[in-house]
């Protein structure tokens, strides 16, 4: 999939460096989703499933318009509809395209230790490559959006491509192809900053959004699928959606820190023992000397 | 003289036993360091591919605490510390430059082989319970996800850990203490030898197999 316009830009658990690391193309791509003219009608979903050929999944019913839990290594891609009361005790229904987001800083990534299992494109795109998967699920844990799914019979992990393939061929997502009501767009990054900022700014000036904002959390470095909320300041009445995600802390550490310092010990403890031997040699028996 | 006579040290029911968690240790720390750093992931491709090292690590960890358990019902006894083990363990700079001269006298195990024995006994619990979450993270609830991610930082600071006993382990049954590498690959010593590291230990089996004559 690596043609021109995949160049990659970081690999996972790569020893040295990456081939392209902090190249940057003119464009980074980037999906925004405005929920605020999101139907739930799910059109996203067939065209997932239908592009990379996963059948339907069983619906399950729990009294609302969710119709399954959770996204599934073979379900990339799943509208969360939230009943919400607002301050006023005005009704609504809240529904987010959830999918993965794929960050500027991506957990999974960092987390992950077979080399190139996942890579990050200099478009931005962040692609599990399965035949290098281990099956670990460290990706799973460095996510902060709970995106990455394992499949217990091949023992891969399985997200969202953002359609790498598509995309590497010029055309766009297949979500976006689908979408009947114009709420999903795809573009450059910039592009699609200025189009979120326009649509805030309408929903501020026409609507009772007063609080309407850009969802791009910057504690993931900003993300490449960015979200128009009717209320910023909640971003997790909407199915869960964190408001300051961050690669975990203990990620962090074990991948910073921990790893460096283990690194230095056990090498010292290799040297240790052969300087302990050369200068104090192996211990005699009595009556041996 | 002395040193052509043979004294059994480890029979070989504690033979089998030590190879046993030796074994399964040793691959873990091979898959695991592959997992740890991707300067040595070609650890895991020498040993089958990611997959297959993915796959067998934790089989083979929990192979390892079952047999530190065995080991820990045969051994428990002699690994107590003891009141002498305190003061041996005050002269570890002694015992590190080859003063021996200056420790006081051991059993069966000296301080130094008891501390090594309990760091195993005890990062095996912590490397079984946080390997245990990582083998199924998908069963721990995303709202607790910070329990998937200390579980990795215990485990890596737990292996650390018996990896530096592991160093001092191999490093002195190989190289410092002749006769010790011998002894638990063929469970003899030397009378020399017994009476030279384990003082104690030789006077009671002597006592005992006197005894018995």
């Amino acid at each position: 999939m690596s043609n021109g316009t995949l160049q990659i830009k970081a690999i996972s658990g790569h020893a040295g460096p990456v081939p392209g690391r902090d190249a940057s193309r003119d464009y980074d791509v980037c999906k925004l989703i405005d929920v605020t003219t999101c139907i739930g009608c799910k059109a996203c979903e067939v065209a997932c499933l239908e592009w990379n050929g996963y059948p339907f999944r069983e619906t399950t019913f729990d009294n609302t318009y969710q119709t399954m839990p959770d996204t599934a290594w073979n379900y990339y891609n799943l509208i969360r509809f939230n009943e919400h009361t607002a301050e006023d005790g005005t009704f609504s229904w809240l529904m987010r395209k959830d999918q993965c987001m794929h960050c500027a800083d991506p957990g999974c990534l960092r987390a992950c230790p077979a080399d190139g299992a996942i890579v990050q494109y200099s478009n931005g795109i962040v692609d599990f490559q399965q035949e290098h998967c281990i099956g670990c699920q460290y990706c799973v844990t460095g996510c902060p959006f709970n995106i990455p799914k394992f499949n217990s019979e091949t023992k891969k992990v399985h997200k969202c491509t953002l359609c790498s393939d598509r995309v590497g061929a010029g055309l766009e997502p297949a979500c976006i192809k689908a979408c009947p009501t114009g709420c999903l767009h795809f573009g450059s990054k910039d592009d699609m900053l200025d189009l979120a900022e326009k649509r805030v700014h309408q929903l501020h000036e026409h609507t009772s959004h007063t609080n309407a904002g850009l969802y791009d959390p910057q504690g993931v470095g900003g993300t490449h699928v960015m979200y128009v909320l009717h209320d910023i300041r909640d971003p997790e009445a909407y199915g869960g959606l964190p408001r300051d995600p961050h690669v975990p802390l203990l990620v962090r550490i074990w991948k910073g820190p921990l790893k460096w310092l283990g690194n230095f010990a056990i090498v010292a403890g290799l040297l240790g023992a052969a300087a302990h031997y050369v200068r104090f040699g192996p211990k005699k028996v009595e009556g041996a000397e | 003289m002395s040193e052509s006579i043979a004294i059994e040290r480890y029979t070989y029911r504690e033979r089998v036993m030590h190879w046993l968690t030796a074994l399964t240790y040793t691959y873990c720390l091979s898959t695991g360091l592959a997992f740890y750093t991707p300067h040595l992931f070609w650890i895991a491709d020498v040993l089958g591919g990611g997959p297959t090292s993915r796959f067998w690590h934790p089989i083979v960890g929990v192979s390892f605490v079952i047999a530190q358990m065995w080991m820990h019902m045969v051994w428990h006894r002699d690994m107590e510390m003891s009141e002498q083990d305190k003061v041996w363990m005050e002269h570890t700079r002694e015992y590190a430059e080859n003063h021996d001269e200056a420790m006081p006298l051991s059993g069966r195990f000296n301080a130094g082989q008891k501390l090594f024995y309990w760091a195993m006994y005890y990062g095996a619990f912590l490397l079984l319970i946080t390997g245990l979450v990582m083998w199924f993270p998908e069963y721990i609830p995303f709202g607790v996800a910070w329990i998937r991610s200390l579980a990795i930082v215990l485990h890596v600071s737990g292996a650390l850990i018996t990896i530096g006993a592991f160093i001092i382990h191999v490093y002195m049954s190989v190289f410092l203490v002749p006769g010790s590498g011998a002894a638990m690959l063929f469970g003899n010593v030397s009378i020399a030898w017994a009476r030279t590291h384990h003082r104690l230990w030789y006077e009671r089996t002597s006592r005992e197999s006197g005894s018995k004559e």
